[in-house]
């Protein structure tokens, strides 16, 4: 081979190898994306049923009732709807009743099942997703009936 | 009085900063060899002005002077000392100036070490620095002055985010920047390269240490990173992809790379311009790094406040940079002749086929990190790309990269001949495949085709390493002098190499072998999990310096013979009144137990995290000895000797790294 098709051939499995690796990633991409989503877009009824998504809004006031063993149920609720969560497991340090929280999971019927919930270290914090779709037209957050003066601990 | 010195001192450093650019820039055009040599005086005047300031807020904080807004804002008169102190980096103002002292003494370094080099080589680098510095210390006195005071005077401090009191934070920053900061140096010699045209063997000789200086740094930071949000996040994870971790493995990643690049272009005069190039991508990813953090862009546990006009401010420094050293590397690169032809079997084809493996695997990472805030720029949603995303792309991007790095030691420069390299490494392929098929059953007691591969790649790094030195030794007469013999870069490779097979053996044990079960348990009763039985004495209140926490007492037993003790505690932070889990791990070689309080429930039960982790300390110590492989590397004292600087470039494939 000559120093020129050497080098095509290079060329074109440098470019073979960087295509496999994009068409890879791309799949893996559209598999595990996940959309940001609030209780209204999902009353709104936007959802694919049994998409995984990320769900946020604030926990509601007075809605947090504990099962069997680990089982917990809560709604979330944002300043048009709300929405009942089902969650197994341990919550996080910074979960209370008033505060903004971002729960993995996917739709069961009207329910939401969580695989994973997230609270911030900060008791004013909110998911800046959620603060951004909080925000009336005036500029200011409108959620207050959800916001309790205990969640503030 | 002293934060206003610390201030003046930071302005004082800013000209000093500005003249270490300008100057030796004019003397590099005019070839004037006095404004050439300003450069490193500049450096060290810099760092002193740097340091000092930078003792100046330590000193605050030591002196609880909460007037001055920063230390108000992370520090708490209840405070330990030690806390106090790593309190400095415990927030963006702070961590910046942290930042900035790293550079100056990087850029110090440079101006000490460099003394032997060309005057126009030695003064490019530095003034490429003094441009950096100029930007970070223009960023730090616009927008985030750590020495700001406000009035009134607070009577206490907000305190220290309680994450970030815990032994392994103290170093886990400075390490980081460290590492971070270092690959300037790397971008600093790539860019005196451009500027001059010349780009040889010594060229490379004189980037590698610095590089390898800044990868084992970064390492050792990452692993620290992950160590700590192992212990102190209560999830019991050690790599979450989160963007802020994708952040600081992106320049880790691409630096290796360049690692070994720079071998092939110190050894063959091979990939050149391709070098350069990745040196200026390491060190943009750096820079892309402190954009991500620090502008608060990001929803990750490390994002400090967020102000827009940070970001901006960082995401214009990053374009001038950017827009600078590619426009430079454009209109220079060309220039870059290669002194041979690339064979593809051949150690320098196998080093370029792992580099495109890591640079790859390099932009799938940065894909991910980046896609979600490109869809939210162009506000077509907001989405996020989670641990599957980065697993399903990352792990068959890397594999490959294992098997080629135990080919590569086995074949030597410029070519090989396949049959020879098959002979050669027949009995490390076999080991490994046995090991593959036995080990796992031996340590977790089960196999898969996933554990499988996991432990047959790690042990083949492992093993071609050892084999590798073997090779070495077996040529001297007796065992101690052919130790002797091996030269401390060949030691750093294998030690480095080693480091990465045990780590990926970890992993491959780690991430498929773990067990996890959450329960809920009242004092007295117990839990089993994978053959430990969790036995929950109580749970009771104990008093720390500046908290007051639940500490339960859970013993571990197996087959009724007592394991460990373990006391995972639940922490309350008084003065922010924030709620912190520190887990319990009872560590060892083979597996650690580990169990976090959960929550307590009304009727005086808890809820409990508890993991059983085959391997775990695998991952830690294969960080640690990547760690020590590079400082094994980077002190060859062929690198130190002057008149080496001078020598040809040698195509012996004996003395290589």
């Amino acid at each position: 081979m000559t120093k020129r098709q050497k080098r095509m051939v290079a060329v074109v499995l440098l470019l073979v190898g960087l295509s496999v690796a994009a068409v890879l990633g791309f799949t893996a991409f559209s598999k595990n994306m996940m959309y940001f989503q609030t209780p209204s877009d999902i009353a709104a009824g936007k959802l694919p049923q049994g998409a995984r998504i990320r769900l946020g809004g604030l926990v509601e006031k007075g809605s947090v009732q504990r099962g069997d063993g680990l089982l917990v149920n809560f709604s979330v609720a944002d300043c048009e709807a709300r929405l009942p969560v089902r969650y197994e497991g341990i919550l996080p340090d910074l979960f209370r009743e008033g505060q903004g929280i971002v729960a993995t999971g996917h739709m069961d019927g009207k329910t939401f099942v969580a695989d994973e919930v997230l609270a911030k270290h900060d008791e004013n914090y909110m998911p800046p997703e959620l603060a951004e779709k909080l925000v009336t037209p005036d500029g200011k957050h409108s959620c207050e009936q959800f916001k309790s003066m205990e969640g503030k601990a | 009085m002293i934060p206003e010195i610390g201030h003046f001192l930071l302005i004082l450093a800013l000209g000093v900063a500005s003249l270490q650019f300008l100057l030796p820039s004019w003397g590099v055009w005019k070839r004037d060899a006095r404004a050439m040599a300003f450069g490193q005086s500049a450096a060290q005047v810099q760092f002193a002005l740097v340091f000092l300031s930078y003792l100046c807020l330590t000193w605050a904080f030591v002196q609880k002077d909460f007037s001055v807004t920063y230390v108000a804002a992370n520090s708490h008169s209840e405070l330990p000392l030690m806390y106090r102190i790593s309190a400095v980096w415990g927030a963006h103002e702070g961590s910046l100036l942290l930042w900035m002292l790293m550079l100056s003494g990087w850029t110090c370094a440079v101006s000490v070490f460099n003394r032997r080099l060309p005057a126009d080589i030695t003064a490019t680098c530095l003034a490429v620095l003094g441009a950096i510095a100029v930007g970070f210390l223009s960023f730090m006195l616009l927008t985030s002055n750590p020495f700001d005071r406000h009035f009134p005077v607070p009577a206490e401090g907000k305190d220290l985010n309680p994450l970030l009191q815990d032994p392994g934070l103290i170093i886990h920053p400075p390490m980081l920047y460290m590492g971070y900061v270092g690959f300037s140096v790397a971008f600093a010699f790539a860019i005196a390269a451009l500027v001059s045209g010349r780009l040889d063997g010594a060229w490379a000789r004189w980037t590698r240490p610095w590089t390898t200086t800044a990868w084992l740094f970064l390492t050792m930071g990452i692993t620290l990173g992950s160590w700590w949000a192992y212990h102190e996040l209560g999830w019991g994870g050690w790599w979450f992809w989160d963007p802020v971790e994708n952040a600081s493995f992106m320049p880790w990643l691409v630096g290796t790379a360049l690692i070994h690049s720079l071998a092939v272009t110190e050894k063959r005069g091979l990939l050149k311009s391709w070098t350069v190039l990745l040196a200026i991508i390491a060190f943009s990813l750096s820079l892309l790094g402190t954009f991500l953090v620090r502008s608060g862009v990001l929803v990750s546990v490390h994002a400090f406040a967020t102000d827009p006009a940070r970001g901006v401010y960082i995401l214009g420094f990053l374009a001038v940079v950017l827009g600078s050293a590619f426009s430079l590397y454009a209109w220079r690169a060309p220039q870059l002749k290669s002194d041979g032809d690339l064979a593809l079997f051949s150690r320098e084809g196998l080093l370029l086929l792992n580099n495109v493996f890591l640079v790859v695997a390099a932009a799938a990472v940065l894909l991910g990190t980046l896609y979600p805030l490109f869809v939210d720029a162009l506000g077509m949603g907001k989405i996020s790309v989670g641990p599957p995303y980065f697993n399903a792309v990352f792990i068959p991007l890397t594999a490959p990269l294992a098997a080629i790095l135990g080919l590569a030691m086995a074949v030597g420069w410029k070519r090989a001949k396949f049959a020879e390299v098959v002979r050669q490494l027949r009995w490390p392929a076999a080991l490994a495949l046995l090991l593959a098929a036995g080990l796992p059953f031996l340590w977790v007691g089960s196999s898969g085709f996933a554990v499988f591969a996991g432990v047959l790649l790690g042990s083949w790094v492992l093993l071609t390493s050892v084999h590798d030195l073997w090779g070495r030794v077996r040529a001297k007469r007796s065992l101690l002098a052919g130790l002797a013999a091996v030269p401390r870069c060949v030691w750093g490779m294998t030690v480095a190499h080693i480091g990465l097979g045990l780590w990926v053996l970890g992993v491959a044990f780690v991430s498929l072998h773990s067990v996890e079960r959450d329960v809920r348990l009242a004092a007295g009763e117990s839990a089993e999990l994978h053959g430990y039985e969790f036995f929950l004495r109580g749970v009771d209140p104990v008093h720390g310096p500046n908290y007051d926490a639940d500490r339960g007492t859970v013993e571990v037993t197996r087959q009724g013979a007592s394991v460990t003790t373990l006391h995972p505690e639940k922490r309350l932070y008084r003065a922010q009144q924030n709620v912190m889990t520190e887990a319990a791990v009872d560590e060892s070689p083979i597996r650690d137990l580990y169990v976090a309080l959960g929550e307590p429930f009304d009727n005086g039960d808890w809820s409990l995290r508890m993991y059983y982790k085959p391997a775990m300390q695998l991952v830690w110590w294969g960080g640690f000895i990547m760690f020590f492989g590079g400082i094994l590397a980077a002190s060859d004292r062929r690198y130190r000797l002057a008149k080496l600087a001078q020598a040809p470039v040698s195509a012996d494939g004996k003395v290589t790294a």
